[in-house]
């Protein structure tokens, strides 16, 4: 069993748990805390991403703690890979969870993510998260720190390393440039910023809540 | 080293996915003598079930199934030939690809390391395969069985559309149509028009195997 990553508290703060994917987790507790929205976010590990069959299960377990001791519980997960499995536990259990095959969607919008691989099927997407954590999520999960020789393996087939910037800066970018050196791919870097990831968790919490920009943040 | 002690040092480097040592276990083995046959299948494709039930068992992940299926290719390209040259019939002809606007191959190439150390001879067009490169190749080699691969639910819509395509060419009566793909679910495959669905490598096989065998009994009946 995967551990959860963070404690469940007894004494809940807010009104609403956010079963949050550890990937995301992050600048969903900032836009949470810029909007005073009353919300708790429980992460799940961020390398679930890596397992997404796993997904579904420990949402599912994190979902019956919380729910008995809060409003509502809802599911910062896209479909990830699930291919429907999260869905099932969402209809079995009333949460709901993010638009979107993936959280690239959600950053993105599902239309400009579904134009990318138009142009180019062969695009290896990479948020800010994947691009800060590129040696433990995507070269030490894909063997290749053991079996560098696997590269053109995982990655022959792909022709551009797309950036998704939520949060961009000098470092990031470095990290981002190093990234496809290291796949041997070129960067297309797309800020993106945090606008989707907004919208989308606005659409989650609060559906009848007026549009962003329509409210003051503290 | 004695041909038992070669075998079993080819089964363990396999397992480890060694390439080079498998390689030159292999030439080691047939200069002793061993045949193609004994390699392949007392030592080559017994460590490949075994690399599959590990990855089963969970003792196995991702990189350590490719590095053996990498190691497994290499001797196969040194017997594949010697293979031919004895006459060893193969179990039958799968033509296998990745759909249009699909590049991923991972599960396709093990499914195809999988199925030539099982017996079969496999023609693998690639990855992006339009439906018409499969028509194409269901003419011209005449497989038994053609397999569709899809690694996201944007493209399994092309599972249709290849049924479609072999239905158009009048030719979706001669071929098992088999598909695959993390998305894919045997409610899926029949929907499609599917014949068979696997999850993984070894399923492939053994329903591939089990797909010939009932296709070549009604033809004899």
């Amino acid at each position: 069993m995967v551990e959860v990553a963070a404690p469940v508290g007894e004494v809940p703060a807010g009104e609403v748990a956010l079963i949050a994917c550890g990937a995301i987790a992050q600048p969903c507790g900032r836009i949470v805390q810029q909007r005073g929205w009353s919300v708790d976010i429980h992460p799940l590990p961020p390398l679930l991403h890596n397992r997404p069959d796993l997904i579904a299960g420990e949402v599912e377990e994190l979902a019956l703690q919380l729910r008995p001791r809060y409003s509502s519980v809802a599911v910062a997960y896209a479909d990830c890979g699930t291919y429907g499995a999260l869905d099932s536990v969402c209809a079995r259990l009333g949460l709901r969870r993010l638009a979107g095959l993936h959280c690239y969607d959600v950053f993105a919008g599902q239309d400009r993510l579904a134009a990318f691989f138009s142009e180019q099927p062969g695009t290896y997407v990479l948020t800010d998260f994947l691009v800060r954590s590129f040696a433990r999520t995507v070269v030490a999960e894909l063997g290749l720190d053991r079996y560098p020789e696997l590269r053109d393996t995982y990655f022959g087939n792909y022709t551009r390393v797309v950036w998704l910037a939520q949060e961009p800066d000098a470092e990031l970018a470095h990290l981002a440039s190093k990234a496809a050196d290291c796949l041997g791919l070129p960067l297309t870097t797309v800020d993106v910023g945090t606008t989707g990831l907004e919208r989308e968790l606005t659409t989650l919490l609060h559906p009848t809540a007026a549009p962003i920009g329509c409210i003051a943040k503290k | 080293m004695t041909p038992d002690e070669l075998l079993k040092t080819l089964y363990d480097e396999t397992l480890l996915g060694n390439a080079p040592a498998v390689l030159a276990l292999t030439q080691q083995g047939l200069d002793l003598g061993l045949t193609p046959e004994s390699l392949l299948f007392d030592s080559l494709i017994p460590s490949l079930e075994e690399v599959g039930a590990r990855f089963e068992r969970g003792d196995y992940f991702v990189p350590e199934m490719l590095i053996a299926g990498r190691a497994m290719s290499g001797a196969l390209a040194l017997l594949r030939p010697l293979l031919a040259e004895t006459g060893v019939q193969t179990v039958g002809t799968f033509v296998m690809g990745t759909v249009k606007g699909d590049v991923h191959d991972i599960g396709k190439n093990l499914v195809n390391i999988m199925l030539e150390g099982a017996g079969f001879h496999v023609i693998d067009l690639g990855v992006q395969v339009p439906p018409e490169r499969f028509v194409e190749a269901i003419n011209e080699y005449k497989p038994d069985i053609v397999g569709f691969s899809a690694f996201l639910t944007t493209t399994m819509p092309m599972f249709k559309a290849n049924i479609n395509a072999l239905e158009k060419a009048g030719i979706r009566d001669q071929v098992v149509v088999m598909v695959g793909g993390a998305p894919v679910t045997q409610e899926y495959a029949d929907a499609v028009g599917a014949d068979a669905y696997a999850a993984d490598a070894s399923q492939t096989v053994k329903k591939a195997k089990d797909l010939i065998q009932k296709k070549r009994a009604m033809v004899s009946a």
